[in-house]
């Protein structure tokens, strides 16, 4: 199994993103803050940009509210740089606004009379607060301005719980073949032309096909559709810019791809496809992080044999323990604990090594289990550090 | 008639529910238990539709077979006879199966899909593809057998009534807490966007299903802070919305190792090393410091996790939902969903 430094790559200076990706509930988005504390407490001056953090976690990095501004986190502990200057690392985190994220395109690429009344749309309101592929798109867009503001030495995103494993990749694409296609054409051709141009312009099959549209959702919704697209028409050629633009700021040199995963089978499948998929595109990937998994430091003693000793010990006749003067149930309890943690760090040590068995060019690191979440700096900082050890053999 | 099997006089949590919501953070489990429930409603001769939304085929990873097309196959038989019947919903086939259902737009279908409003439609217009899932779980859910033929289940349930439901129960294996009120709010959402026509009137029989006392949505999660927290939100905000609130279904539940006397030393990290390392050696093992050690701290971390998942279970009580536990069995293998099937009815959720 090949070794991924991750305390190599946050040091790089030509490391400028690290996206994560991975399948929910594998800890990436605190990961991703882990990242972003060890690299600021280096010395690098670093935005995370987080999709949905848990209530606690973005507490912890002193995020109270949802403003779509980068806010400094206070309370780095910056290590001495070894050349005697100062460090000037710097940790930012800010939370996703999509509608704002949104809103803010709008304005910046229409008229201010044409972007109220984008902003006014029903459809538009909707579209751009409760469309799940909304939040990858965005979340993208502000990598995007991030990245051209050029404040940030490091960047790193944690991408949005996705629906199908890579709508963040998939998403500006999609954009730009529906603002290319035929169907948007047709959407626009009704409210340019109106009345009874339209019946001209249109062959017998868009006939069909907005007549069916009318008759499904109705007209008003159609009209809200058409009002809108033709409002958008004006900037489209702006959002697909800026759908490439993404897509090649993805590829781009310093832009790496971290996949976050858990010891478990789906987690591991989930990450499968994640690479195969980057690699597939041609993105940059970094490696994968396994977290979350369970290491006992007593590997001396077997768990046949502690369940065997645990077995002999514990009970009012145990057979080790003829004077009584032994605990044998703590010892036996003990035992069994360290068990259990072999066990479990066997069965987890086979899941990594098939995983690694089938992709034998991808790196792999790992953080093992904390006993409990992380709620704050320090937590981070000790993640981080389970994140950045070197590989005992 | 009644299914002499379901008048056992078990004491059963869903009696009268027939749509069966399943939604926990990712990582949970969610999927499996999903899957375990559809087997236990299934017990005792009854026919369940198990729903997977997501594209993911997690359905048919987890009853070993092969990946389900968009119609509905048999995935396993329950205990005492009863079938789960499994269905991948494709949100693309569902809106041209609608359209071909209510409309038979067979040609305006196809042009709709070369035109990319298929794909607009499931895709880029906010919530149709919710409304697609919903609207599909809805249909299975309200289906009624059409002949008396159709219905020929083994044992005693062949129907005597014509309009039977083809489906005693439905179960949704839906998105992930974190947006589960949204994905079902979905319809009264679309309701006021398309105030009239067809999708209005299908989108608020929809919400009305939801709503009903025929459905509940029962949460996953693990006895870990971060999906007991977001259960917990995720209730609120059910309730918010106004939607029916299930049972919380607490999975891979461990039981302690550690005699319940140790477990505060143990936490504290202040276990009797000197006892440990006596208990150590007469039981003819190693017994250093280092040794004593080690597994005193990974006794710590055991009683540690054990403390905050009590703590944990303890605030899974405010929300006065009945819970049911799952341990974690150390096996991927289809039959673990039996046995996760036999603590679900042995617990009565089923």
């Amino acid at each position: 199994m090949t070794h991924l430094d991750v305390e190599a790559l946050i040091a790089d200076r030509g490391t400028k993103i690290i996206v994560c990706c991975g399948s929910g509930g594998v800890g990436k988005t605190t990961l991703a803050a882990a990242l972003g504390v060890r690299a600021a407490e280096q010395g690098r001056r670093v935005v995370t940009l987080t999709i949905d953090p848990a209530r606690r976690l973005a507490q912890s990095l002193g995020l109270q509210e949802l403003d779509n501004v980068p806010r400094q986190v206070a309370g780095m502990k910056l290590k001495k740089r070894a050349d005697g200057a100062k460090n000037e690392g710097e940790l930012h985190a800010m939370m996703l606004d999509m509608k704002r994220t949104f809103d803010e395109i709008v304005e910046a690429h229409a008229s201010p009379a044409k972007a109220a009344q984008i902003l006014a749309n029903p459809f538009y309101q909707s579209l751009s607060s409760s469309f799940a592929g909304t939040q990858e798109y965005m979340a993208m867009e502000k990598l995007g301005q991030l990245r051209a503001s050029g404040e940030w030495d490091l960047i790193v995103v944690d991408t949005p719980p996705a629906r199908s494993a890579l709508d963040f990749l998939d998403a500006p694409a999609r954009l730009a073949r529906f603002l290319d296609g035929r169907f948007i054409r047709m959407l626009l051709v009704p409210a340019k032309v109106g009345g009874r141009g339209y019946a001209k312009v249109m062959n017998a099959g868009l006939g069909l096909v907005t007549g069916t549209m009318m008759k499904l959702l109705g007209t008003q919704l159609l009209t809200d559709v058409q009002t809108f697209v033709a409002a958008m028409d004006t900037m489209f050629g702006g959002l697909r810019q800026r759908a490439d633009a993404t897509a090649k700021l993805l590829r781009a040199p310093g832009t790496v791809f971290v996949v976050v995963a858990s010891p478990e089978p789906d987690a591991l499948r989930e990450a499968s496809y994640f690479v195969d998929r980057l690699v597939e595109e041609d993105m940059p990937l970094a490696g994968v992080v396994v977290n979350r998994v369970h290491r006992s430091t007593v590997p001396q003693i077997t768990a046949v044999n502690a369940l065997g000793a645990a077995e002999a010990l514990d009970g009012e006749d145990g057979e080790l323990n003829p004077n009584g003067d032994i605990d044998g149930a703590l010892t036996a309890g003990v035992l069994r604990v360290h068990a259990q943690l072999l066990t479990t760090q066997a069965t987890e040590q086979r899941r990594v090594d098939g995983f690694a068995l089938a992709h034998p060019n991808v790196l792999l690191a790992s953080a093992r289990a904390l006993a409990q979440d992380v709620h704050d700096l320090n937590g981070l900082r000790v993640l981080g550090e389970a994140l950045c050890q070197p590989v005992a053999e | 008639m009644v299914n002499p099997q379901r008048g056992d006089g078990r004491d059963r949590d869903w009696d009268g529910v027939r749509l069966h919501i399943v939604t926990g953070k990712g990582g949970t489990g969610k999927t499996t238990v999903a899957a375990a429930l559809a087997l236990a409603l299934a017990t005792g001769g009854r026919r369940t539709l198990l729903v997977e939304c997501e594209g993911r085929q997690g359905l048919a990873r987890l009853f070993d077979s092969p990946p389900l097309p968009y119609a509905e196959r048999r995935v396993a038989v329950a205990p005492d006879g009863g079938i789960v019947y499994a269905l991948a919903i494709d949100p693309e086939e569902a809106l041209l199966e609608y359209l071909e259902m209510y409309y038979h737009l067979g040609r305006a279908g196809r042009a709709l899909r070369r035109l990319g409003a298929i794909d607009f439609a499931t895709t880029i217009a906010p919530g149709v593809r919710d409304v697609l899932l919903t609207g599909k779980v809805y249909e299975a859910t309200r289906r009624r057998t059409t002949s008396k033929s159709t219905r020929t289940s083994p044992g005693d349930r062949t129907s005597e009534a014509p309009d039977d439901f083809v489906y005693d129960a439905v179960v949704m294996d839906a998105p992930p807490t974190g947006r589960i009120a949204r994905f079902l709010n979905v319809n009264s959402e679309v309701a006021s966007l398309a105030r009239v026509g067809p999708v209005n009137r299908q989108a608020e029989s929809i919400m009305r299903l939801i709503r009903s006392p025929q459905t509940v949505v029962h949460l996953v999660t693990m006895l870990e802070e971060m999906p007991v927290q977001e259960t917990l939100d995720g209730i609120n905000e059910l309730h918010e919305f106004d939607l029916p609130v299930g049972g919380i279904f607490i999975n891979r539940v461990h039981e302690p190792l550690l005699p319940k006397a140790e477990w505060k030393a143990a936490s504290a990290g202040s276990i009797d090393l000197t006892a440990l390392a006596r208990g150590l050696k007469s039981a003819g093992l190693p017994a250093g410091d280092a040794i004593t050690a080690g597994l005193s701290t990974e006794a710590a971390d055991h009683a540690l996790q054990l403390t905050i998942e009590r703590k944990l279970r303890t605030q899974l009580r405010t929300a006065a939902r009945p819970t049911y536990r799952l341990h974690d069995l150390d096996t991927t293998d289809v039959g673990r969903l039996y046995a996760l099937a036999a603590e679900l009815v042995d617990q009565g959720a089923a």
